[in-house]
């Protein structure tokens, strides 16, 4: 076996498929089997006791499923990966492996509107409580420390505002008080970035958005960095014997796998929000396009941006590629390939504006999704983020008039072409507005 | 010489057929007796408890020194030390005199001394890895877990020992999953 260190692109395509072991088979099989059968009564208790590898039930593992969690723990520089059945479910996965009812979570208020009412409603239910707190604000952040505190949670690019995470003063935040970083790192995808290597210590993502690619599965991930000291006595459903694996101490048994193997053994098997192996097989086969697609993405997403930000009819346009964004310096940093190619921006003419624009287009697909090979197109306060009530909604950097693109891959002429037609029926809404008509 | 790389780890892990796993606990909460179950169960490696505590574990012979394993058994592969790193440098002694040709220090086992004692008596070292998740990454098991091996192959994987050229006496540990892809033939004397 030589010892070589291999790029991006090679771990993209190759990483976590070898050739199959029995078969030969080239590309990774998809291994439709709920169950994989024991080769002795002690095999199967060597396997339930975690002291050997090994498939039993793929509510748990599955090999196709594996081979995407290899992958995505090899692109994000990480440990180990699980994947979940969505971006949600691998949030509430990684939680519920580090807290439990009576613990809190310190996170950035710039979220995804799902991700807040996950923390401040569902979780809070199961005892979990959340402080939000403004995502540029370091000191904020410190301040709604608490002892009973068991992460830190921020996303890379904040959807819908586009505002970028200072990755490095989270992370040190939260190390300085004994806590893991999570950050969701779903719109920047580890072609773009790779929060670890910035100092977090646990990465999700709506598997989705950009890592599937095309818009045909609900899917996440999980990658833990593998360097956190699980054991040192701040998470202690990892550091003491737990109830729910015959008292099984994972931070002692497991040193720098405790958390991987408490989400896989517990979590995944108890909440059982598992990833599909049809799914998972998709997601392979998307990832190794993946370092050919996001720069594409971002050079659609220059034009697209640079064509709205000359226009009288947009009023304002956040990405933060334009060197007067308040997050330039921070793209710059964080996210040198480009900052992503989602971003927002605002019509002149308010709610009736949006709407028109929204309903003249033809090529860009307006629906709730982002990070298609298609374009697409929303209105979040109507939408993504209508749960929210107003000052949650202030508070996420969503406004009425806000739009939000997710530019994907087609010819840039024809997306210009049907942004042309959307924005001329936003003028003519405004004006029969501003004309009381 | 320290094995630092991965592929060191895999040629070491090759070429070795028996280990001495000094602290080897009957404790099942233990991570050494992880490492010793996952070894005997997995049948690539003859591994042997070091423990004077002990006469056997899991029906496996226990010895109660370095000293009393080589005098019937020979010298060891490798001797894997599950000891507090204060306990290192005797540990690399006693495995000099046993005639070991590697020592390996599990996680956590760091101790500058004994790497320096092994390393200078001319044998193989590796330092705060483990034995289990190394002969995992190579056997497919790591990959299993979802977790990254590090590996890249466009060869079919071939599994740890298989291409050793002295086959294990089936009658010390039979290998538990070996019924995976059992041959006809195979359970023939």
């Amino acid at each position: 076996m030589p010892d070589h260190e291999f790029g991006f692109r090679t771990r993209a395509l190759h990483a976590g498929t070898p050739p199959d072991p029995t078969t030969g088979a080239r590309a990774m099989p998809i291994y439709f089997s709920s169950s994989f059968v024991f080769d002795s009564t002690e095999h199967a208790a060597e396997l339930f006791a975690l002291r050997t590898y090994g498939n039993i039930y793929s509510r748990i593992g599955n090999p196709t499923v594996a081979a995407f969690e290899e992958r995505m723990a090899s692109l994000e520089g990480g440990l180990g990966g699980i994947a979940t059945a969505s971006g949600l479910a691998a949030q509430l996965t990684a939680v519920l492996s580090l807290a439990q009812a009576g613990d809190h979570l310190v996170a950035s208020a710039n979220l995804y509107g799902g991700t807040v009412t996950q923390f401040t409603v569902t979780l809070k239910r199961m005892g979990i409580e959340c402080t939000l707190v403004p995502g540029d604000d370091l000191a904020a952040v410190r301040a709604a420390i608490r002892p009973e505190t068991r992460a830190l949670f921020t996303e890379t690019i904040g959807n819908p505002a586009g505002n970028v995470a200072d990755l490095e003063a989270w992370a040190d935040a939260a190390h300085a008080h004994g806590l893991p970083l999570l950050v969701d790192n779903t719109f920047a995808t580890p072609v773009l970035c790779r929060p670890i290597e910035w100092g977090a210590d646990v990465v999700v993502q709506s598997a989705t958005k950009f890592l599937s690619g095309h818009g045909t599965v609900i899917a996440g991930i999980i990658v833990e960095s593998g360097t956190f000291p699980w054991g040192a006595g701040r998470h202690p459903l990892l550091s003491q014997p737990s109830p729910g694996y015959h008292d099984m101490n994972f931070a002692e048994t497991f040193g720098e796998y405790a958390f991987l193997m408490r989400a896989r053994a517990e979590v995944m098997r108890d909440v059982g929000a598992c990833l599909s192996p049809m799914n998972a097989w998709l997601l392979l086969q998307s990832l190794e396009s993946l370092p050919l697609r996001m720069p594409a993405h971002v050079a659609n997403a220059r034009i697209v941006a640079d064509f709205l930000r000359g226009r009288e009819e947009v009023a304002w346009i956040d990405y933060a590629e334009f060197a007067d964004s308040p997050y330039h310096a921070a793209a710059r940093k964080y996210l040198p390939d480009g900052a992503g190619a989602i971003f927002t921006f605002g019509l002149r003419g308010g709610r009736p504006a949006g709407r028109a624009f929204i309903e003249a287009l033809e090529l860009w697909s307006h629906l709730a999704n982002v990070g298609d090979g298609k374009s697409l197109v929303i209105h979040p306060a109507s939408t993504t983020h209508q749960q929210l009530d107003d000052a949650q909604l202030r508070a996420s950097g969503v406004t009425p008039e806000m739009v939000r693109l997710s530019v994907g891959l087609e010819d840039p002429a024809d997306l210009l072409w049907d942004l042309e037609n959307g924005l001329r029926a936003a003028r003519l809404a405004a004006d029969r507005e501003a004309l009381g008509a | 010489m320290i094995l630092n790389t991965v592929g060191q780890r895999r040629a070491l892990l090759e070429r070795s057929r028996t280990v001495a796993m000094v602290g080897a606990s009957p404790n099942p909460t233990r991570p050494s007796y992880f490492v010793f179950s996952y070894l005997r169960t997995r049948g690539v490696f003859e591994v042997t408890p070091i423990n004077p505590a002990v006469t056997s574990i899991d029906g496996v012979r226990a010895y109660p020194s370095l000293a009393a394993y080589a005098a019937e058994r020979g010298a060891p592969d490798i001797v894997d030390v599950f000891r507090k790193p204060a306990d290192a440098p005797e540990v690399v002694r006693e495995a000099l005199a046993a005639g070991a040709k590697a020592i390996w220090f599990q996680y956590g086992v760091i101790n500058e001394e004994a790497i320096r004692l092994a390393d200078e008596a001319g044998i193989d070292v590796v330092v705060d890895r483990c034995l289990k998740v190394e002969s995992a990454r190579f056997d497919g098991g790591l990959s299993t877990g979802g977790l990254n091996s590090g590996l890249i192959t466009s060869r079919r994987p071939q599994p740890l020992g298989a291409r050793r050229p002295q086959p294990l006496d089936a009658g010390a540990t039979q290998p538990l999953d070996a019924g995976a892809t059992q041959p006809l033939g195979a359970g023939r004397r």
